[in-house]
């Protein structure tokens, strides 16, 4: 179990590598609906407060780039992706709250490239529970948290969920 | 949940239809991009059954689909074994050996895509049968409207033309009914049915009509074999009663009131020529919104039922 200070400590990690390693140069967060959105944005925040370079914001929704529709009683709902910066030449950091099989990754760098080209694309998590499936590894890392394969890993965002806390369901006998 | 088949509006209910309209919407930006394909249905097959010519209704169908990522097959009838002579079982079976997922049918038989969906495992999309239904026509409108009105109760649209033959002015009605729009009937007296559908009210004149205060109007093509059939005496005598004239244009333009058509336009009958520059025009929108209503559909039905 995490609560708001351990996920503000990661928010902030997040934001302190971004920044020694990206300092000065024009970048574009984007977010993967949902939670990893808001996880962007308070990233972007902490950033825009340093005030030393041209920051824009998108959000991802990638449902209709997911390779799991066979085995979905229904497909997934769509919501909005709004990506207002041309991809083109972007440096582009792509943020989602937690990083599991990689699979949701391996969308959403199909999702993004069909907007167009970027110069770069990097990946930043809140947390890493690791069990990957895909071969994704994230460049900026929050929280690494170790889990179970069947574990579920329950986030909760202020803005999403009303209240900041992360939760471990045990689903393997201990 | 999500269903097997669409066959006509009468089977949605109300938050059914509103989830298809709020589905269709992110659809609808991926038009904007230069990339307006995503995989969704990638490796599903699309089977255009049209025993009844159509050129928009299908191309619709086919750019949704492909822009899925769904191959798209086409059995027409005037270039397949239809024509022959092949009955619409061994059509069934057919279509099953080629392990098509969905189908899209056309056909002037009221209910044969509701017999179609119970004889396959494929989904099955009623892409308009006889006078019955013509449901993704509908829920285009519905979304055309509500992206000028978000809030739909109590929006007045006035559908005029030939209501009784017209399965889009009964799906059309059904889809705009169920999200609390009242509607009102324009008409010949002999393109009227006698018995309207709950909560629908008919007027007999435009100028009576126009008395209730529309904010839409939604005119029906005008079937040019009615007019052969004797149901009206002529087609000027049509555009002088229930047509848009110049003149009743500029009323409408000074009002606000928006012009929706299903397509294509028999100018000079339905609409005058000045209104492909209207300002208040949808007629563009229903066509894009068809695209996008249609690939909402085709993602939230799931094959494999029966």
């Amino acid at each position: 179990m995490l609560d708001a200070d351990d996920i503000a400590r990661g928010v902030q990690t997040l934001a302190d590598g971004i920044r020694e390693r990206t300092g000065g140069k024009p970048l574009a967060l984007v977010g993967i609906r949902s939670r990893g959105d808001e996880v962007a944005e308070r990233v972007l925040n902490l950033l825009a407060a340093d005030g030393d370079r041209d920051l824009s914001f998108g959000v991802l929704d990638i449902s209709l780039y997911r390779d799991d529709f066979e085995h979905l009683r229904e497909n997934p709902a769509i919501q909005e992706t709004d990506i207002p910066f041309p991809v083109d030449g972007a440096h582009i950091i792509l943020v989602d709250d937690v990083l599991f099989t990689g699979r949701t990754i391996r969308a959403a760098l199909d999702a993004i490239s069909d907007y167009g080209r970027p110069a770069k694309v990097e990946l930043a998590v809140l947390i890493d529970r690791g069990h990957r499936e895909m071969p994704v590894q994230p460049d900026y890392v929050g929280i690494t948290l170790p889990t179970r394969r069947l574990d579920h890993v329950h986030v909760s965002l202020e803005r999403c969920d009303g209240r900041d806390e992360v939760r471990i369901d045990s689903k393997e006998p201990a | 949940m999500p269903r097997k088949d669409l066959l006509d509006i009468e089977a949605l209910d109300r938050s059914e239809i509103e989830h298809l309209l709020d589905q269709s919407a992110p659809f609808k930006e991926l038009f904007t991009r230069s990339v307006k394909k995503v995989p969704a249905l990638k490796g599903k097959s699309v089977l255009m059954l049209f025993y009844e010519p159509s050129t928009r209704t299908h191309s619709s169908f086919e750019v949704a689909a492909k822009r899925l990522s769904a191959d798209v097959t086409n059995f027409d009838v005037g270039h397949s074994s239809i024509a022959k002579g092949e009955s619409v079982r061994e059509t069934i079976e057919t279509l099953q050996a080629m392990r098509t997922d969905y189908v899209i049918v056309r056909h002037m038989a009221s209910g044969m895509p509701g017999t179609i969906a119970r004889l396959t495992r494929a989904s099955v999309v009623n892409a308009g049968d006889g006078a019955h239904a013509h449901p993704t026509q509908g829920l285009l409108d519905a979304f055309t409207l509500r992206e000028k009105f978000p809030q739909t109760d109590g929006r007045r649209v006035l559908i005029v033309g030939d209501i009784l033959h017209s399965r889009v002015a009964r799906s059309t009605s059904l889809a705009l009914r169920k999200l609390g729009v009242e509607v009102a009937y324009l008409g010949p007296g002999s393109l009227v049915p006698a018995r309207l559908p709950d909560g629908v009210r008919r007027f007999t004149s435009y100028d009576e009509a126009m008395g209730w205060r529309p904010e839409v109007i939604y005119l029906l093509r005008v079937q040019m074999e009615r007019q052969e059939a004797q149901y009206f005496p002529s087609l000027r005598e049509y555009h002088r009663l229930y047509g848009v004239t110049e003149e009743r244009l500029r009323i409408l333009h000074d009002q606000g009131i928006y012009i929706m058509h299903p397509g294509p336009v028999n100018r000079g009958v339905e609409l005058c020529d000045a209104v492909m520059d209207y300002e208040f025009s949808l007629i563009n929108d229903q066509v894009e919104n068809g695209i996008a209503v249609r690939m909402a559909v085709l993602y939230w039905l799931k094959p494999g039922g029966a």
